[in-house]
């Protein structure tokens, strides 16, 4: 729109002030505010991560037991060997079961091959920089391997649910009559069971997997976004402008698309960021209840699962290690989350 | 309002059927033969198929829809299918740990969130202000099973001051030795969001013209923030209370599993892991009507809190 007007500007010669698009201003304010600034560069941070770790250039090998079993982090040097107390060799005759064992002839032959193979014991390190899981895993890796899991699983579900919100929400605020009317219903069918239960339901059909995952809280987690979408798209799709576009021949689906999903792209930008905090932490919980990602994946939920008996035997590690993890992701992502709502909020503009 | 109240309350068979169907589509279509469930891994097929007639699988699904429909409605929801125990039975006697748990917790939550976030809205932009935004916003960073799992190891595990889990069958026992330590923990979660969530509700009125007009005649800041500002926040607050109500039918599933106790919620994480689809159902449903009951109650409260407001 701006551009066609100072493409007429120029042609009478006064150059008309390029008004600011939507965007280029949101950015604007979001950069005045540090905060945001800083949190948005720690996301940036582990976005290449997560791109490292899928790419296998980084964590590739979190399945190697490099440590010994619980191996402690560097800083508090290796762990005290455990004196076992030895038990009581046996005292007596051997008997000699060569006759009844009707393995004893092929005992011989067996040690003779053995002895030709070449076995080599890994070395395994007394520390990791982070410490070690119980197989001697490195932590550090875990929780890198973890972060693309998880973060993958919280993105990939918000997007699933802000397309089927999104996709609803429009149809049900432009067309509104019957089709709004049969959206409404399954919007108040999907809100009358309690959310955390609606997902229990979904988990117990759909099975474990990220896959499972991701299409269980993406489709029980629309109806938010449905709401706000519907509501915007009732509001937009008496205005000026989509008459204007019907006017000159657009069809449903383009002023849908085209006209009105552009104007209220920034309630699905939110909408998502808010989803994709809420669907990490819940991929957490579901994972603690042996409801989310299989076992032979890591994600921050199955490490915390794994962290809740090496507590009790002291081996903190684990623990301090995802948590730390998922909470400075969380929190940047929140901190952006509320400066981008700043900075589109339409209610807050003008107000500088 | 009598014809409001059986307006609104005929409106709720849509949905009720929406979700009957839902569920019927979801178990039927997408979960597993419930008949090898059953069996189990060494039935034979003839067990299979002996088990399949006794359930009715064999029939037209309008007529398996039809048999749902029949539970529905007389509330016999027949028996679980791990453990053979009634479904009503089972819900009789999980209910009563899971409210013994739940009550103190919403009611803790409320009490403190609520005047915490009036005083926190009323010091809007100080020090104090911000330094507590940021604290709930890393606070909200953490997950909840951080939160129990390092709870339960410091106040029970190292500093023995609460049994680490177990219940009894004395209310007073519980509610004085079992019930402290996970009501504590869940309050001290839960207080975090509460907080941001009603700061912003009494923010929205803090800006209005009727408390400028409050204190231009001369009220005191108490009675500005406690009479006029608290009972113009009230509707948004019931809005909250009313979501999170049904869910104390449930339970938080998670204090459940954590501490033993005997509630609903760890009953029906069992039943999902079990496939035990009897039980899963009927608290589906029982929980969909109790949310209905719930909005429609609240939609009532508001008429009683706020004159201004009209049924339609």
């Amino acid at each position: 729109m701006s551009a066609v007007l100072t493409a007429d500007g120029g042609a009478t010669g006064a150059k008309a002030p390029r008004s600011e698009s939507t965007w280029l201003g949101a950015w604007r304010r979001f950069r005045s505010n540090r905060v945001g600034l800083w949190a948005l560069i720690v996301l940036a941070g582990f976005g290449l991560l997560v791109a490292l770790s899928a790419l296998g250039w980084v964590a590739g090998d979190w399945q190697t037991e490099k440590g010994v079993a619980n191996a402690p982090p560097t800083f508090m040097g290796p762990a005290q060997p455990q004196v076992a107390s030895a038990a009581a060799a046996a005292s007596g005759p051997l008997l000699d079961l060569s006759s009844v064992d009707p393995l004893a002839p092929r005992y011989r032959e067996w040690t003779e091959r053995a002895a030709k193979l070449e076995t080599t014991e890994p070395h395994k390190v007394d520390t990791l920089p982070f410490g070690g899981d119980r197989l001697g895993r490195d932590v550090l890796a875990k929780a890198i391997k973890g972060a693309q899991i998880s973060i993958l699983v919280g993105v990939l579900a918000a997007l699933v649910a802000t397309l089927i919100g999104t996709v609803l929400g429009a149809l049900a605020g432009f067309f509104g009559g019957k089709i709004g009317d049969a959206l409404e219903w399954l919007y108040n069918v999907f809100t009358a069971i309690p959310s955390i239960l609606l997902i229990f339901a979904f988990a117990a059909v759909a099975g474990r997997g990220v896959q499972s995952v991701v299409l269980i809280l993406g489709l029980t987690g629309w109806t938010g976004i449905y709401r706000l979408i519907r509501a915007e798209f009732i509001k937009h799709a008496v205005r000026d402008y989509v008459r204007a576009a019907e006017a000159i021949g657009a069809s449903a689906g383009a002023r849908i698309f085209r006209h009105i999903l552009p104007n209220v792209s920034h309630v699905m930008l939110v909408q998502l960021s808010i989803l994709v905090v809420g669907f990490i932490k819940a991929e957490v919980i579901l994972s603690y209840l042996g409801l989310g990602v299989s076992v032979d994946q890591v994600s921050w939920g199955t490490m915390l699962s794994e962290a809740q008996s090496e507590l009790i035997l002291g081996y903190w590690w684990q623990l301090v290690a995802a948590t730390t993890f998922m909470a400075v992701f969380v929190t940047a992502f929140s901190l952006v989350t509320d400066a981008m709502r700043d900075a589109l909020d339409p209610k807050l503009r003008g107000l500088e | 309002m009598t014809a409001y109240l059986i307006r609104r309350i005929w409106q709720m068979v849509p949905t009720l059927i929406g979700v009957v169907l839902l569920v019927f589509l979801l178990f039927k279509q997408f979960g597993g033969d419930p008949a090898e469930i059953l069996g189990g891994l060494n039935a034979t097929p003839e067990q299979v198929q002996q088990i399949r007639e006794q359930l009715g699988l064999n029939e037209p699904w309008w007529v398996q829809l039809g048999i749902f429909a029949k539970q529905i409605v007389t509330f016999d929801w027949g028996r679980s299918w791990a453990t053979n125990e009634s479904v009503a039975n089972l819900f009789a006697t999980r209910l009563p740990a899971t409210l013994t748990v739940m009550t103190p917790i919403l009611l803790l939550d409320a009490l403190l969130a609520i005047p915490f976030a009036l005083l926190v809205a009323y010091l809007r932009g100080s020090l104090t202000d911000r330094t507590i935004m940021i604290a709930t916003t890393v606070a909200l960073s953490v997950s909840f099973l951080v939160y129990v799992i390092v709870g339960q190891y410091v106040f029970a595990f190292r500093l023995g001051w609460f049994p680490v889990q177990g219940w009894s069958d004395s209310l007073l026992t519980n509610l004085a030795v079992f019930v402290p330590l996970p009501v504590m923990l869940a309050v001290m979660v839960g207080i975090a969001p509460q907080t941001r969530l009603y700061r912003t509700f009494f923010l929205d009125e803090i800006g209005q013209d009727y408390v400028r007009t409050a204190r231009a005649k001369g009220l005191t800041e108490p009675r500005i923030l406690l009479t006029h500002v608290m009972r113009n926040a009230t509707i948004p607050i019931l809005t909250n209370l009313a979501v999170a109500l049904p869910g104390i039918f449930v339970g938080s599933f998670l204090i459940e599993v954590f501490f033993s106790i005997p509630g609903l919620g760890r009953e029906v994480l069992l039943a999902v892991n079990r496939s035990d689809y009897p039980v899963i159902q009927a608290v589906t449903i029982y929980l969909a009507v109790i949310t209905m009951v719930v909005n429609l109650a609240t939609d009532v409260l508001y008429k009683l809190v706020d004159p201004r407001v009209v049924l339609r």
